[in-house]
This record gives structure tokens, sequence and C-alpha cells, in this order.
């Protein structure tokens, strides 16, 4: 038997799109299953790690813990949506130079992650950056390299604003 | 996950109207807890009825009293970002802050954390602390219970089919009172509680005896209990060392807890005593800010 799938219409990184999925598929399953954006990762599948982290409607939030069919006129971040065409975001640019990244699979969820903290706060301290990536979790950094890749994303920032 | 039915309704009515379709539901609001027991089939239900589209349900405000009535779906993050609640209650920013890291705090909400009843659920004893009351509503209409009547088991509570919560309702707070939340993990974020303990203490007009005490308990019993021996061991009582022992010997004899990968029951016992101590003295704190 066909599953009944539903129409979602929402706006991913910026562009409207709208695709058929079923109720009890995750966002994080159409992203990638679905809309081939395989960016986002699936990490523990239950909200826990954050490497699924995407953007929504200004949040950032786990993918994994949202359904598809929730995005319906909403908006959708996804690490593919970082970039500006060929140039790096700040904080792309920040983990390639502190090498911020060993096996890779946290790092969409951190840049997502960080990407909200800098939108609402150009200047956060250690403290708040280590306190806003506590839902991140990487096996292989320590983090030490990420916090001071987000803390150097974060002074550009400023130099570049 | 088993193929499921998704409802979206935009308005009470129709919540109630979508509860009475002869399927099994279960709520959708930050999906932090749901989605996960359904995937690894821990729940199985027909349909998930997303409440985020409910006007009520999404919505706090102030009451004219001076309470403040929290829609059971609004996130936890648009709640500890309002400067006026961290002002005027700093308990609640207290649990609110520390539930799941920042991508949770962006979906999950108090109705979510009650409506699960987990015991160990961490924004339950700060709010049973503040004397919180729930608005449970039905094709019947609407009832208030206190929070602490509310659970029954762990994830099991008073909900009758056809009903939700709609509002969680902090009331105006007592003048010289103060309120403070605790929890203990073996980490510094992201677990879930060893214990947790709420209390809220009332200073009587001179600020020498204590006029009320308000003490709960997590993640020590199959439901988070609320002490009232820990409180009326206080009431009376000059402000201090001496009578927060007391209250803590009260909380720790109401402790039933039980064995777990999180803790020993000895651990847990002797946790509810010091945390208790702790919130009681940093309780003591904001009351005599306030």
């Amino acid at each position: 038997m066909p599953m009944r799938r539903s129409h979602v219409q929402t706006t991913l990184n910026g562009e409207e799109i709208d695709f058929l999925c079923e109720p009890r598929q995750s966002l994080l399953e159409v992203l990638r299953d679905e809309l081939g954006l395989t960016g986002t990762k699936e990490g523990c599948n239950n909200g826990n790690c954050g490497a699924c982290s995407v953007i929504l409607n200004g949040r950032v939030t786990n993918a994994c813990c949202v359904l598809g069919v929730e995005a319906e006129g909403a908006s959708v971040v996804t690490i593919e949506g970082v970039a500006e065409g060929d140039r790096l975001h700040p904080l792309q640019q920040a983990f390639l130079e502190e090498a911020a990244l060993q096996c890779g699979v946290c790092t969409p969820g951190f840049i997502v992650a960080a990407k909200a903290l800098l939108d609402a706060e150009p200047n956060p301290d250690e403290g708040r950056v280590r306190h806003w990536l506590a839902g991140n979790l990487c096996r292989c950094t320590g983090y030490d390299k990420i916090v001071r890749a987000v803390l150097k994303a974060s002074d550009a920032q400023e130099v570049t604003a | 996950m088993k193929e499921i039915d998704y409802l979206a309704p935009a308005s009470l009515d129709e919540a109630y109207a979508a509860l009475q379709n002869g399927k099994t539901s279960a709520f959708l609001a930050g999906g932090t807890d749901i989605i996960v027991q359904l995937r690894e089939g821990r729940k199985q239900v027909d349909q998930l009825i997303d409440v985020k589209h409910i006007p009520e349900l999404m919505r706090y405000g102030w009451t004219d009293g001076g309470g403040l009535a929290i829609g059971a779906s609004v996130p936890f993050a648009e709640i500890y970002e309002d400067a006026e609640i961290a002002r005027r209650l700093p308990c609640l920013i207290d649990c609110a802050t520390l539930v799941g890291g920042i991508q949770i705090q962006s979906r999950a909400c108090f109705g979510g954390n009650i409506g699960n009843s987990g015991p160990a659920a961490d924004t339950v004893p700060a709010l049973i602390a503040l004397g919180a009351t729930l608005t449970l509503g039905s094709r019947e209409g609407t009832r208030e219970l206190p929070l602490e009547a509310f659970f029954t088991g762990p994830g099991q509570n008073v909900l009758a089919p056809g009903e939700l919560i709609v509002t969680v309702n902090v009331p105006p707070q007592p003048a010289r009172s103060g309120a403070f939340f605790h929890r203990f993990i073996p980490r510094n974020e992201m677990d879930i509680a060893v214990v947790n303990v709420g209390a809220r203490l009332e200073l009587d007009a001179a600020g020498e005896r204590i006029a009320g005490a308000r003490v709960s308990v997590g993640a020590v019993a199959p439901t988070p209990l609320f002490v009232e021996e820990a409180g009326a061991a206080l009431v009376g009582q000059a402000p201090g060392e001496e009578a927060f022992a007391r209250a803590a010997d009260a909380a720790a004899a109401a402790a039933r807890p039980i064995t777990d990968m999180r803790g020993s029951i000895a651990q847990r016992v002797h946790l509810t005593r010091v945390l208790t101590v702790r919130a009681l003295r940093r309780a003591l704190e904001r009351a005599r800010e306030a």
C-alpha cells in the first residue's frame, strides 16, 4: 500500500520550496533522504548530540526532534545555507584555521549552532560559547579548538562589520 | 516509527474534537520527548496532535494579581529571554535554562516537561516551590489543580482522555519571598537529574522569622514530591542553618529513591539533604533581596 504523504511548503536556506513527506519522517530524514541535503548529520537521533542542528524560525534546534510536516510555513537554515556562494562564513573559515575538526561528523551541527549564537550575540565570552554549545557533542577535539574557532569568528565578524 | 497521522489544530475546540475521533493520540509540542519515544517504540499512537498552532498554548502573560500564566507550549527560550520574568521569577529561569542544551530549549516547554511526567523533570520542583497550578481543558470545560496533584507515577498523570494542559499558572509570590531551584548531575550540562530540589522561603515583616516555605524534591520517588513536612519544619523558625538542616531531614525522610545508573539510594538521600539546604540558602538570599 502506498504511504500517505503530506505536501509541505517551507523556506529552506532562503529559497521557497515544497516537498512531500510522510508525517512520521523527521525533518532530519526529509533533509537528507528527500531533499538530498546531507550536510546535516545524524548522530544519536534522540536529541542529545546536536549533530543535526538546524535553525528553525530563528532558533537552533535538533532536526531529529522535529517532524518534516512541522516545517510547513517555517524558515529552515541548514549548514548548506551558511556560506554565501563560494565565500565561507567566518565560522567555517575559523574552524579551518583553528583545526577545529577531526572526523567532521559533529562539525555542521557546531557551525550551525554557533551561527545561531553569533547572530543573536556577536561578542560572546568563552563561558557563554561553552554553555551555548553544551548540546553539541564532539568525540575528537576535546572542544578547546572549537571554542577558539567560535571566538575567532566572532572577532573576525567584528572586523568585517 | 510506525505510520502516524499528524494534525495541527488551530484552536482548542479543534484539538478537543481531534481527541474525540476514536484514535489514540499524543500531543506534539517541542517534540523532544514524544518524537524520540515514538521512534524508539516506547510509545505507540495513531495520531500526533501538534498543539503549537493553538493561541492559548503559545502565549504567556502577567495576570492582574501579578501571577504569570504560561501557555503550556511556550518554548523555554522564550521564557528565559524575558527580562521581566528573570527579575520577578528567577527560580523559573533556574530550571528553564538547564533542561537539555540550547537546541532543546528552543522547542521544549513547561507543558511538555509536565505532561511527560518523568520523576526527574527539572521544571517541576521549581514550579511546585512557586505554588504553580495547571489549567486543564477539555470539551467539557476547564479545571485547575495544584501541580503536585497532577502526577500519579513515572510517565503517568491525572490527565483524562480528551483533556490537555492549557496553561501553567505561577501565582503571585508572597512579599519578602524568594525561591531557588538546584539540580545535581555528574557533569556541567546536559544530563538528567540525580536529584533536583526547588525551595521557596517567605520571611515575616521583620525579616527575622520564616513565615512560609515550600520544598519540592525530584528524582527520589515515582513522582516529584511536594514535601509539606519540610515547609512545616521551617515555619516560625529563624532562617539559618539550624532550621535548614531540619527541613533537609524532613526532605530526606520523604525521599524513597531507587538505585539506578545515575545514582544509588544512599547517594540520592544524601543529595536530597545537601541540595535542600543549598536551595534554601539561595532562596533566603533572594527573599532578602525581594
